[in-house]
């Protein structure tokens, strides 16, 4: 389960709408068990509706920062504009990271969609999101 | 010389679990190479075949991607830290 609050939620969600038409794209740090503490929004450096690259210095600065604070970059979003809101093929195949929650923002339809997966050995399973 | 290299979460398996690494090269290329000698495990998701840089995998020498440094060619000091993060990237399709 992935467990934020309204506040992060909107955070994203703003990112992603920012970014139109390109797809936006950010980290979100937290706890392993799947409770996001912060969403840092970063450029999307692939400038693409299609196809997103987390900025390599926002991914460095987390990471380093993420140590410092002794909390863990546990996931990403991303947003898909024309297409469904759950990992595409390109998506399982780049995932980086097992232990990650892979939160997808839908912009395609009217009310915007906010769902989290977990991607393990290629496998796609959904979880659920508890807004608290 | 030696740099020390910070080993990412998901590659500290092919490490046997280290974090930091200490590695002897003057460019970022030996880096890796010797890196791979160690831990030959790694080497897949660092290099390809031909010894460029895997296009999945961001390399920094202190603050800076080294991309902008010459890629295998840049250079490593004493004591610089190089730290290896795989791309955080996907597509729609």
């Amino acid at each position: 389960m992935l467990q934020l609050t309204a506040d992060l939620r909107d955070a994203m969600v703003a990112t992603c709408v920012r970014a139109l038409p390109e797809e936006g794209c950010g980290l979100l740090l937290g706890s392993s068990d799947g409770v996001v503490m912060e969403v840092v929004a970063s450029v999307n450096v692939a400038h693409s509706a299609r196809v997103y690259e987390i900025d390599p210095r926002v991914l460095l600065h987390t990471f380093r920062r993420a140590d410092d604070e002794g909390v863990m970059v546990m996931g990403v979003f991303h947003s898909h504009t024309h297409s469904e809101p759950r990992p595409s093929p390109t998506d399982v195949a780049q995932a980086p990271d097992p232990s990650w929650h892979y939160v997808l923002v839908g912009l395609r339809e009217e009310t915007t969609q906010v769902r989290s997966f977990r991607i393990e050995n290629g496998v796609v399973s959904e979880e659920s999101v508890e807004i608290r | 010389m030696a740099a020390v290299v910070r080993i990412p979460t998901v590659l500290r398996p092919a490490t046997g679990g280290a974090t930091l690494v200490s590695v002897e090269g003057s460019t970022i290329g030996d880096v890796l190479e010797s890196l791979t000698t160690t831990y030959p495990a790694i080497r897949g998701q660092l290099l390809n075949e031909d010894g460029t840089l895997h296009r999945f995998l961001n390399v920094y020498v202190n603050d800076d991607d080294v991309r902008y440094l010459g890629g295998v060619d840049a250079p490593v000091a004493d004591d610089d830290e190089i730290t290896l993060l795989p791309a955080v990237a996907g597509g729609a399709h």
